[in-house]
């Protein structure tokens, strides 16, 4: 782990002005920010630990807990707003059983909403792993669950 | 690569050659690959077309281009056929053989692939036609579609740095900051304040170095457009900046582009390096002893880092919290040296003033705000899209003519401008002129231009609701009547749209607005009580109605509504009770349906997947 760090650093030269990226490279890396990753940023930028975490703990993009195999975004920005997304991230929260912004027991499932994606056209959207699925309902959002937790379960998930 | 271009002269001649291996009569097929047509899947079609026109030996006498945002985000994948402009709208991924052989190869018009006007039914080949664009002056956008954000050539090829040129061989830095004043652009990202009277101010300021700052943070949760100007444009940008930095006595500028944002950070780092070969970006630019170099940075997604003494904070790696501005920026700003900094908008204007003139440029708008804007036209509204018009159109115009309507003939209700520091607008004020001035009079504001449109479903104290919230959670925590008024505001929302409200309320939201306005170190806080007034403002009826009647007129509320059938509508097709989660929905088939309200939870669904309307939320 230290390495995969000390070599983040080095893309931005060791530079302290770049701690955000280099964090949010970090942690695109390891999917959060383990506390050992933490250190290392520490001891090779030069940052104390505890400003680290000041940064850290500001910003919400990251994350000191480890993230689900998907990574299930909801867009909340104004126009996802009013096109109806909170009942869509109610239905997503309830299916899953979990809190916005949280992660299933078995690390299989990561819950967010974010603002504007840039997409709004699309609005409602929900975005798994990285790939957009556009003018959601609460229907289609129940039917793209049902399909992940097929695939993702391992015994007897099935409903 | 291209080697460094060292005059002017040598510019022109480079765009020149540029130019003249174009020809304008041969067929070019451009796709949109913005954030939005991308979302379709439009990489897709990108690749399918690519593979057509090497099957057919076409590659080299068919130009194809990808490009930025067009705006119609509404309708793509989008696809542009130029000479003559003919324009497809969702298009299919797997249309791109059909359109080479048909509309490119032989000039027919695949009429599937037109755009139908929703409202008066009638069909637009050209893409200048369609209404969308017909009303619009898309001066600083309608050049997203004629570059591939990734190729400096297309940009020369239009012109591009021709300003640039202009700006170091003929002009003093005070000659293009008096230009900048008299073509008055004020600041697009929030406040609108003059950019020339900031540069003049950053150029006077003691210290050295002095810095530049391109704020692309767009932190407004409904707003676009800075996005897909830096993603489909980016040269643009660029030139912009570089003739800020000359006019202001800046070796160093700094790009704070939002991490949500990959394609705009990988665009623009692409043109810095093509502007850096170039010899446009770097040592001596232009063979004219001028340097000036820039760096990207990506922000950690706060809405406060949008904030300018905040953002300076995140460029410095600490976390984003604004100071008390007892010093402007333009004397102590980024590592307390003298900063100026502007939105991508602000920036992507300069070109313009400088290559057409101050007086050209002033003769568009109304007579406070020059040019235009671009504004992100979302929500309830048939044409969802990226629109440029000249500061001064109504409301109306916008939402109307180019926006087209509401969606399944609803009634328009209320636009929302200005983002979470702004306000909701009433039907009444339609044929306003849209500026800077006549927005803040009626207690919103321009903000970034995020216009997000309302319907009779839309609940007003839903949305005060929706952007304090919002606030609540941005909002960095640094003094009290910020932190705890909004949270405390919120509450009180919160209790109203469940009912809970009591007659006083109103009048106590109102009494904190103000004393929160007056608490606030920077204008989150101070801005913060903005949707929560003008609600009240225009929409106090709906207020009473939850706080009185423990009603949602517009059937939002969860909490003050029921969902029950419409034995009228009903038609008995049992899709409601298939996807209801608790059962409370059921019925036989082909006879009416009933809701069971002790299991409703009120998800929503039934509605949702009624095709009669038959569901009714009271
Ligand atoms: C909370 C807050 C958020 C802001 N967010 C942005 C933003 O995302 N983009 C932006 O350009 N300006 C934003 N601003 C305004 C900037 O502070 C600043 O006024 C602007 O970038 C100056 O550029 P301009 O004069 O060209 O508009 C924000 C202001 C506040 C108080
Ligand atoms: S007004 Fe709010 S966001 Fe601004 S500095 Fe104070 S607490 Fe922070
Ligand atoms: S979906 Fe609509 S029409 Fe069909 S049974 Fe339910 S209420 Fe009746
Ligand atoms: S709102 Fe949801 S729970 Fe209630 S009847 Fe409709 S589908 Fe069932
Ligand atoms: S608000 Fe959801 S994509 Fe813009
Ligand atoms: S992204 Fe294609 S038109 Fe906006």
């Amino acid at each position: 782990m230290e390495e995969k760090v000390k070599e983040i650093i080095q893309r931005y030269s060791g530079d302290k002005s770049y701690l955000v990226p280099i964090l949010q490279d970090v942690q695109k890396e390891f999917n959060y920010l383990p506390k050992d990753a933490l250190y290392a940023v520490s001891t090779h930028l030069s940052v104390p630990v505890s400003r680290v975490y000041e940064v850290v703990t500001f910003y919400k993009a990251f994350s000191l807990k480890p993230k689900g195999r998907y990574q299930l975004s909801l867009c909340m920005g104004t126009a996802c707003h009013v096109r109806g997304g909170e009942l869509i991230a109610r239905n997503v929260a309830d299916t899953l059983g979990i809190k916005e912004g949280d992660t299933t027991a078995d690390l299989e499932f990561s819950f967010e909403t974010v603002g504007c994606l840039g997409a709004c056209a699309l609005g409602p959207i929900l975005v798994v792993n990285g790939e957009y699925h556009g003018h959601m309902n609460i229907a289609k959002s129940t039917k793209i669950l049902k399909k992940l937790g097929k695939k993702g379960a391992t015994d007897d998930e099935q409903d | 690569m291209m080697s460094k271009i060292k005059s002017f002269d040598e510019l022109k001649s480079v765009q020149e050659r540029l130019k003249a291996g174009r020809d304008p009569k041969k067929p070019c097929i451009t796709v949109c690959v913005g954030t939005g047509c991308l979302a379709y899947g439009t990489q897709k079609l990108v690749d399918s077309f690519r593979e057509e026109l090497a099957k057919r030996d076409l590659t080299g006498r068919i130009d194809f281009r990808t490009s930025g945002c067009h705006g119609f985000c509404e309708r793509g994948p989008m696809v542009v056929i130029s000479p003559e402009k003919v324009f497809y709208q969702r298009v299919g991924l797997m249309d791109a053989g059909e359109i080479i052989d048909k509309t490119v190869l032989k000039g027919e018009i695949i009429d599937r692939l037109l755009y139908v006007d929703p409202q008066t039914g009638e069909k637009y080949v050209h893409e200048d036609d369609v209404p969308f664009y017909k009303k619009q002056t898309r001066l600083v956008f309608g050049l997203n579609s004629k570059v591939d954000p990734q190729s400096m050539e297309d940009y020369l090829a239009i012109g591009g740095y021709s300003a640039l040129g202009k700006a170091l061989t003929t002009m003093k830095p005070e000659e293009i900051i008096q230009e900048v004043i008299k073509a008055n652009l004020r600041g697009r990202g929030g406040g609108g304040f003059p950019a020339g009277w900031k540069w003049d101010e950053t150029r006077k300021a003691k210290g050295e170095p002095k810095y530049i700052v391109c704020n692309a943070d767009e932190g407004d949760p409904g707003a676009y457009m800075d996005r897909s100007l830096t993603e489909g444009n980016p040269h643009l940008v660029l030139e912009g900046m570089i003739i800020g930095a000359y006019a202001i006595g800046s070796s160093q500028g700094y790009i704070y582009v939002r991490n949500e944002y990959p394609l705009a950070v990988k665009n623009i780092h692409i043109a810095m390096r093509q502007a850096r070969e170039a010899g446009l970006l770097g040592e001596n630019i232009l063979g004219t002893g001028f340097s000036f170099d820039l760096k990207i940075n990506r922000g950690g997604g706060a809405f406060v880092c949008g904030e300018s003494s905040a953002l300076f904070a995140s460029l410095e790696g600490r976390a984003g919290e604004p100071r008390a501005k007892y010093i402007h920026a333009t004397d102590k700003g980024l590592y307390d040296k003298p900063t100026n900094l502007n939105n991508v908008e602000t920036w992507a204007n300069v070109p313009f003033i400088i290559e057409r003139g101050a007086d050209w440029y002033a003769s568009i708008g109304t007579a406070g705000s020059k040019g235009t804007k671009i504004f992100s036209l979302v929500g309830k509204i048939n044409n969802t899209g990226l629109v440029e018009v000249p500061m001064g159109t109504t409301l109306r115009e916008i939402v109307f003519d180019i926006g087209g309507g509401i969606p399944e003939g609803r009634k328009f209700k209320a636009i929302q401008t200005g983002g979470p520091s702004g306000g909701c607008i009433p039907e009444k004020y339609l044929d306003m002129r849209v500026d800077f001035d006549e927005l803040t009079k009626i207690g919103s504001m321009m903000g970034s231009g995020g216009m997000i449109v309302m319907d009779e479903r839309n609940c007003m104290v839903d949305m005060a609701r929706y952007f304090t919230n919002f606030l609540v959670s941005e909002s960095c925590g640094k003094c009290v009547p910020c932190r705890e008024g909004i949270r405390r505001m919120r509450d009180i929302l919160v209790d109203i749209t469940e009912g809970k409200g009591r007659e006083e309320d109103v009048d106590l939201l109102e009494k904190m607005a103000s004393s929160i306005v007056d608490g606030s170190l920077c204008a989150l806080g101070s801005s913060a009580p903005n949707p929560v007034l003008s609600t009240i403002r225009y929409f106090r009826d709906e207020y009473m109605a939850h706080i009185k009647e423990k009603r949602c007129p517009a059937g939002v509320c969860k909490d003050l509504i029921t969902y029950s059938v419409d034995p009228e509508k009903c038609t008995g097709c049992t899709l409601c009770a298939k996807v209801c989660p608790t059962g409370a929905a059921s019925g036989e088939r082909k006879k009416v349906h009933a809701i069971d309200p002790t299991k409703c939870t009120k998800c929503g669904a039934c509605r949702e997947s009624c095709k009669f309307e038959a569901i009714i939320v009271r």
